[in-house]
């Protein structure tokens, strides 16, 4: 959060930044690949702590009217777009707010760490997200909310427009001087789950954009 | 004694005294560089848990082509022989396993320190205790056991913990193998009430780059055990005489089951390296 040096100069939240996040980002699906590199079929829901709401909801799951109705993005939204399979950007858009970008449904987050500006009440697919750095040898905490309605999972798993998301950001190294970004989601939906629904997603750094490909968003 | 002279002894002991005063009080405040892991913590199973369903599901591994063909030969009849019944399964089943978490620490009697943590045993899995009194980590040539050994040092308020010396066995449950070359680093991300545990696996044997995996955990209302109950192996109709169960080359019956069942590429089942990244979905999307 951008703050004031003791009797220096306000600090910036870039300036301050315990860990470099910037760079481009590929997802490594090891883990619940069936639900995320392929569309998993209607009713099959494992491991999503749903409300009878929301089996409700998901057993209705109609791709072809979400494309006609023009909300294909809606597995793509912040409660799920980083288990979306793909590529982020992560950039500096201003010295207090981080920008997340990603190939896959080519969708863009901001990350303030000031105040937010607010959407006069206007829910969209990434919401408003809220940052902070969480002190020396930390990383980045990020709660996003007023996100529209949308999907944990591609296959109709809903998430209501009061659900929060809270987001744990860190880098760790690997092995040839390789990085691993670890992104832990936490889903907090009174509406359709019964509980948090917790899921952690690893990140490969890459050396450059050379793999990035935009892609639509896509229902199916 | 005159008055000066007890002033003076009182001068001396107040100068040897406040620093051990000082020193215990900093030992009982609490390392703000580092976070309290101990206490029971309870398993989030919102991700894959154990994925051994199927005789052949390598999904989300990159296994090179020894531990492929290595897998593809294991026989889970093997489970019924009596000296492997109580074998468990390696420390990686710490972030694949369905079971919470006993964490427990050690202290130096005298200076208050942590001298190990200890995550406790499942039925099927061996305790884990980090050293963290910076013992080195055994000669190349000791004994290989199933807990390993592993040492542990703080990065800012991360427990990092790397663990060698570990006896052959499975990266997962159903026969996709580890051997005792495997090396585990694990990373203890403590925000209040969760607890994320983020495991790379290298094998230079079996694995064509290392494996990435996690899990997060919540704190326990509720003590969880730091023992699984004994296992006790016992007859299952298997002779003693009888051999290894396996299966030889191509000759596993169950190698089409879980490419057929949710219509996958055989390649993604078979835990082919690049069908763990995003371009793999064009393929997948590709008429088959």
């Amino acid at each position: 959060m951008g703050g004031q040096n003791r009797g220096g100069p306000p600090t910036t939240a870039r300036a301050s930044a315990p860990v470099d996040l910037t760079g481009y980002w590929v997802a490594f699906v090891t883990e619940d690949w069936r639900y995320r590199m392929v569309t998993p079929p209607k009713g099959d829901y494992g491991r999503v702590p749903m409300t009878p709401e929301a089996r409700a909801i998901a057993d209705a799951w109609d791709p072809a009217a979400d494309e006609a109705a023009g909300l294909q993005c809606r597995s793509y939204g912040a409660a799920a777009i980083m288990r979306v399979p793909g590529r982020l950007h992560i950039t500096w858009e201003d010295a207090n707010a981080l920008r997340v970008d990603t190939d896959a449904g080519m969708q863009s987050r901001l990350f303030h760490f000031d105040a937010v500006p607010t959407n006069a009440g206007q829910p969209t697919w990434q919401g408003e997200s809220r940052a902070q750095w969480d002190g020396p040898g930390r990383s980045l905490t990020v709660v996003t909310r007023n996100m529209r309605a949308g999907y944990l999972r591609k296959n109709g798993v809903p998430y209501s427009e009061h659900a929060v998301v809270t987001e744990y950001f860190d880098v760790a190294p690997l092995p040839g001087d390789g990085q691993v970004l670890l992104v832990t989601t936490v889903v907090d939906d009174p509406q359709y789950l019964r509980q948090p629904f917790v899921v952690s997603t690893h990140f490969k750094k890459e050396a450059d954009g050379s793999k990035w490909d935009p892609t639509s968003c896509s229902a199916t | 004694m005159g008055p000066h002279i007890l002033l003076r002894h009182l001068g001396r002991l107040t100068a040897a005294f406040v620093p051990l005063v000082m020193l215990g009080a900093a030992s009982a405040s609490p390392v703000f560089a580092q976070a309290e892991l101990a206490g029971s913590w309870a398993a989030i199973n919102s991700e894959d848990v154990s994925n051994d369903g199927f005789p052949v599901d390598y999904i989300g591994i990159p296994l090179n082509d020894e531990g492929r063909t290595r897998a593809l030969s294991y026989s889970e009849s093997q489970l019924a022989m009596i000296e492997r019944q109580c074998e468990g399964w390696p420390e990686f089943y710490l972030v694949q396993g369905p079971f919470g978490l006993k964490i427990w620490s050690d202290t130096d009697p005298v200076k208050g320190g942590v001298i190990s943590w200890t995550i406790g045993a499942w039925e099927d899995r061996a305790p884990l205790t980090i050293w963290m009194d910076g013992r080195p980590h055994p000669s190349p040539r000791a004994l290989h056991t199933r807990s390993g050994f592993t040492s542990g040092t703080w990065d800012g308020d991360t427990l990092v913990a790397r663990t060698t010396h570990m006896k052959a066995g499975f990266i997962r449950k159903n026969g996709a193998p580890s051997s005792d070359q495997a090396t585990m680093t694990t990373r203890f991300y403590r925000r209040g009430d969760l607890l994320t545990l983020l495991v790379v696996i290298e094998d230079p044997i079996y694995l064509a780059e290392p494996q990435i995996l996690s899990k997060s955990f919540r704190v326990s209302p509720t003590p969880i055990s730091p023992i699984g109950p004994p296992c006790i192996s016992g007859y299952e109709g298997r002779p003693l005489d009888e051999g290894v169960p396996h299966y030889l080359p191509e000759k596993n019956p169950f190698i089409d089951e879980v490419a057929t069942r949710y219509r996958l590429p055989k390649e993604a089942v078979l835990g082919f390296p690049e069908t763990l990244y995003p371009e793999y979905r064009k393929q997948l999307e590709a008429p088959r």
